[in-house]
């Protein structure tokens, strides 16, 4: 292997630190949600930052968070095509899956009672529940506060399809937490 | 617009992601359509309750210390560019002055950051499970429980009976370094008291200062540096240290 003389430059390592830092705790969190398994995520949390560090000379932005979790997002996939084999392999739907909308998790008559509030526990389980790649780009929105922009960018799809993952998984996701409701009631 | 191309579009309402056209389109479908409308309420509700809960992680301790490990180490001396903004200062006062004058900025700089740190390592604490990794009201449970995770350990003085109940201890991460922090609560209100360990033996003086709307009172004593950190007033927080610095000099004398 040929070390970079710049790999071990200081300056380099301080200006690094100070930009992607910051942000271990929102690609952790990303990687929890993702690969559901808190060593998994920390080992894909490190393996980010070290690659991220080995490319910070390339990085010109945009912002520094999505650009993190571009790559976080393809050590998770690594991640994930290691799984395939094991008898543990996150569900995934078919291609294309996503691109018909399934309108029927969502009750033909929304509720007209308030929703109830949980626990951040429930509401973890909750959205750990959904499935990819709605889990993805739902956590992208509403945890991280990506913008479509950011998040198409991240899921390297177009700004539509971050569109039609949302809704579906925000309809899921109001699906499971009407049922939560009604299990707890 | 159907009730089908609506329910995708009111995401793109309530992430205000739509220009000006679409969302008057999408608004005035829902303004006529009962089912559109309730779902998206719904909708809003879930998305607020969910910004309103805890759904965040915080990343390992033992993960931030293996990231910082597998980085080129930080050069004990500080930054060029902070030694040339100090010079430039000095520039119209002499050579000697310039370098007390650099001594000066390159101290408040380093201070400013690391109380910065501070600030962010109190707000991470904060987050729920995140407070306390040994969780006893008992200083003869907490202080042991230091030993051999750190290099120096921090005092853990009892300040019940002064109106500060002692919750527990942590590790945490600030300068590049493990830290040792040791929680108290009054009322409500959580105070982390960060101990480190310094090469100087100076007593300092205790400061206070205001950082994103948290006071810090530092202070260094017996080659140990403090910086307590909490939302309380400044004058409870001030109370606070004079309390343990007061229990600390019994202590050493008793």
């Amino acid at each position: 292997m040929v070390v970079n003389a710049s790999q071990d430059d200081p300056e380099k390592a301080r200006r690094f630190r100070e930009a992607a830092l910051p942000y271990l705790d929102d690609a952790y969190t990303l990687a929890r949600y993702l690969l559901r398994d808190a060593a998994d995520a920390e080992d894909a949390v490190q393996e980010c930052y070290l690659r991220a560090y080995k490319h910070f000379d390339s990085y010109r932005g945009p912002a520094m968070k999505p650009w993190l979790f571009a790559i976080l997002r393809n050590v998770c996939r690594a991640e994930y095509a290691r799984r395939k084999t094991a008898p543990t392999a996150v569900e995934e739907l078919p291609e294309g899956g996503d691109q018909t909308p399934m309108w029927n998790e969502a009750p033909e008559t929304p509720e007209k009672q308030l929703l109830r509030r949980f626990d951040g526990d429930t509401v973890r389980k909750l959205v750990a529940a959904l499935a990819e790649p709605f889990r993805e780009t739902f956590v992208l929105r509403e945890i991280q506060n990506l913008s479509y922009r950011e998040i198409a960018d991240v899921a390297a799809v177009p700004v539509g399809t971050v569109m039609s993952r949302l809704a579906r998984a925000r309809a899921m996701l109001r699906s499971a937490w009407l049922a939560e409701q009604e299990h707890v009631k | 617009m159907t009730c089908e191309e609506a329910e995708v579009l009111i995401h793109a309402l309530i992430d205000g992601e739509l220009d000006a056209g679409h969302a008057r389109e999408v608004e005035a479908h829902v303004e006529g359509c009962a089912h559109c409308a309730a779902l998206m309420k719904e909708y809003q509700e879930i998305r607020q309750a969910i910004a309103e809960s805890d759904v965040r992680y915080k990343a390992p301790l033992e993960l931030r210390r293996k990231i910082e490990k597998a980085l080129p180490q930080p050069q004990a001396v500080p930054s060029r560019r902070s030694v040339l903004r100090g010079f430039a200062m000095g520039s119209a006062v002499s050579a000697m002055a310039a370098t007390g004058l650099v001594a000066i900025v390159l101290r408040n700089d380093d201070e400013q950051r690391i109380e910065n740190e501070v600030v962010s390592a109190h707000l991470r604490s904060l987050q729920a499970g995140h407070l306390i990794d040994v969780v006893s009201t008992d200083q003869h449970t907490v202080k042991p429980w230091f030993n051999g995770k750190l290099d120096v350990s921090p005092p853990v003085i009892d300040l019940t009976a002064q109106g500060f109940t002692l919750i527990g201890g942590r590790l945490d991460y600030v300068n590049a370094r493990e830290i040792g922090a040791v929680v108290y609560k009054r009322r409500q209100h959580v105070i982390n008291l960060f101990v480190a360990q310094t090469a100087s033996t100076e007593r300092k003086t205790a400061k206070i200062s205001t950082l994103q709307g948290f006071n810090i009172r530092r202070w260094s004593d017996r080659g140990l540096n403090y910086w307590a950190v909490s939302d309380l007033g400044a004058d409870e927080l001030t109370e606070f240290g004079d309390k343990f610095e007061s229990a600390m000099r019994a202590n050493k004398e008793g």
